[in-house]
């Protein structure tokens, strides 16, 4: 499954300036997965010691929050596009 | 240039957006060639006394203590993406504040200046110092001693609370060099943003779901921004504005500039307790959309503690959320301390945030004060918004209702004591949400110009009135 990944500026660092990247997984954690393995260093950024998403971290699916779907168990279909955005204040 | 420009260490790539023109200004190009040497003086608090009148130092993250230069971000982006928050030389306050220096400063927030994290000259727009009300008949008709209502309804320039917020964002924004600023909003921080920036002169874009009450949209639109009304609610609005401040180099409030956006609405705590005669209540009540606001309050009190504004006391902070969206009166009362994000469904648009950024401080907060978060329907809010009308003449839009009804009740359920001094925080005017109620209050009589018109409309005026008291009882 090749799905588009939509990177904040704070981890384009890892990405080497890259806002998007395309990758194959089948679910979010296996794309978790893939980016580490693309981008050492970057799981520790994105999930705690447990492998947990970090929480102030939200991960949507074609817009989707993850929490409404099926948190990093959610299945990915090629040409799903993931973002991934840190918590902001509101109003 | 001024020295203190150069201290706290700018941006520049964030600068470097699509919109943004290329016009140099002379203290940012200062400030980045100096960052370096700035940066040897940053730890020396005596050295920066004299370098410059603004007392904060950098800044932090909330979760791991991460330290970061004071620039345009939010999120602690080397360890774990918790928020950043403004660090302050606290030493450096105390040397300069008095309760004497702060009544002869100016009748706006800026009286509180040496706490906000702003280097140079405020855009001040009037903002702050709103009315204290003792609220003796709300007070009497709910069964407490002593009800203070803080009425942002009247904060200038945009009759909300957000004014604070955005008169410090926008500030800040100047002088990190942002040309146009952005926010994402359930209406009245657009309101705030849009009209503190034309008076600065800054460019603007600003983003709302499309489903906004008119008098939010209008009282954007005519500051003649760009509007984006997006299809979709709240959280939508926010994630499509985080990528958009990814790939544009703008000044968001509420993302890149969320920092200083938050530190605004300390303010909403520093006002309380002089107006209070420099004394604490003893209990406060405050709706809560992302968390932010509930938080800084207590910030508020805490820091005029530290500085020794004002002696310690205990205070009880009790939050406000809708039914129809309340993801953190529902970890609350479930005693989590993590959100489950929901979709939003209520009348009380401006503080329908499903997914709550600063939520688990919130919670943290009313638990380790002994307060409450409590959640009211739709049609508690509208009983809310009249009950505050009616009894102290203060007219205030769906937020405010919130927090009149969750006031309530409250004390219905003995979670406020009627002996405690009590503040509730009324965020936003009525005036913008008039559709929330406009089916819930009466009719004018429609007369014709003749005394036999009138005399007849009064008779039936009367009798509605007796047939009220009667239901009543
Ligand atoms: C009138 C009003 N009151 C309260 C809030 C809540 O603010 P916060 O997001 O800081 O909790 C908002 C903003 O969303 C608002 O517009
Ligand atoms: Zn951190």
């Amino acid at each position: 499954m090749a799905v588009q990944v939509l990177i904040p500026t704070p981890l384009q660092k890892f990405t080497n300036d890259e806002a998007s990247v395309d990758l194959e997984a089948a679910s979010v954690d296996e794309l978790l997965q893939a980016m580490e393995g693309r981008f050492p260093g970057i799981l520790s950024r994105l999930c705690d010691e447990s492998g947990k998403l970090r929480r102030f971290l939200n991960v949507y699916v074609n817009s989707e929050d993850i929490r409404f779907l099926n948190h990093q168990a959610t299945a990915l279909a090629d040409g799903d596009e993931v973002s991934i955005v840190p918590a902001v204040a509101g109003g | 240039m001024r020295l203190d420009s150069w201290r706290t260490g700018s941006s520049p790539g964030r600068r470097q957006g699509l919109n943004q023109y290329p016009i140099p200004r002379l203290g940012y190009f200062h400030s980045h060639h100096l960052s370096l040497l700035a940066s040897t003086y940053r730890c020396a608090s005596s050295v920066t006394a004299i370098l410059s009148r603004s007392t904060f130092i950098g800044l932090r993250c909330k979760e791991c203590g991460h330290p970061y230069e004071a620039g345009a971000r939010h999120v602690c982006e080397d360890v774990c993406f918790g928020p950043l928050e403004v660090v302050y030389d606290y030493d450096a306050i105390r040397s300069r504040v008095s309760r004497a220096t702060i009544e002869a400063g100016p009748t706006s927030i800026w009286r509180y200046r040496e706490f906000l994290p702003i280097e140079g000259d405020p855009i001040d727009v009037g903002t702050g110092f709103t009315p204290l009300l003792r609220a003796n008949r709300l007070a009497r008709r709910l069964g407490l001693k002593e009800l203070y209502i803080k009425n942002d309804g009247v904060n200038m320039p945009t009759l909300s609370f957000k004014d604070r917020v955005v008169s410090v964002a926008l500030t800040r924004a100047r002088e990190l060099g942002f040309t146009t600023v952005s926010c994402a909003s359930t209406g009245n921080l657009a309101n705030s943003t849009a009209a503190i920036a034309a008076h600065a002169g800054l460019e603007c874009c600003v983003f709302i779901p499309s489903d906004l009450e008119l008098g939010k949209v209008l009282g954007t639109l005519v500051y003649n921004p760009t509007l984006m009304a997006v299809k979709g609610n709240y959280d939508q609005v926010n994630r499509l504005c985080s990528e958009v401040a990814n790939t544009y180099g703008w000044g968001f409030v509420n993302i890149n500039l969320r920092p200083y956006y938050s530190e605004g609405s300390k303010t909403l705590g520093y006002e309380v307790i002089e107006q209070l005669g420099w004394r604490l209540p003893d209990h406060i009540v405050a709706p809560l959309a992302s968390g932010s606001l509930f938080t800084k309050i207590r910030k508020g009190f805490d820091e005029f503690i530290k500085v020794g504004l004002v002696e310690e006391k205990a205070v009880r902070f009790s939050g406000a959320q809708a039914e129809g969206c309340s993801p953190i009166a529902q970890a609350f009362a479930e005693g989590r301390d993590f959100i489950t994000p929901v979709k939003p469904h209520t009348i009380a648009k401006s503080i329908a945030i499903g997914n709550p950024a600063d939520g688990p401080y919130a919670i943290d907060i009313a638990n380790r004060t002994g307060g409450n978060i409590a959640a009211v329907s739709d049609a508690e809010i509208i009983e809310g918004i009249k009950l505050l009308a009616e009894t102290e003449g203060v007219f205030t839009e769906t937020a405010g209702g919130t927090t009149i009804a969750v006031l309530k009740k409250l004390v219905e359920q003995g979670k406020i004591d009627p002996s405690e001094s009590t503040v509730a925080y009324i965020t936003g005017n009525g005036l913008k949400t008039t559709e929330a109620i406009a089916s819930s209050i009466g009719e004018p009589f429609v007369i014709e110009a003749q005394l036999a018109s009138f005399n007849s409309a009064w008779e039936r005026a009367q009798s509605l009135q007796r047939a009220t008291w009667e239901t009543v009882g």
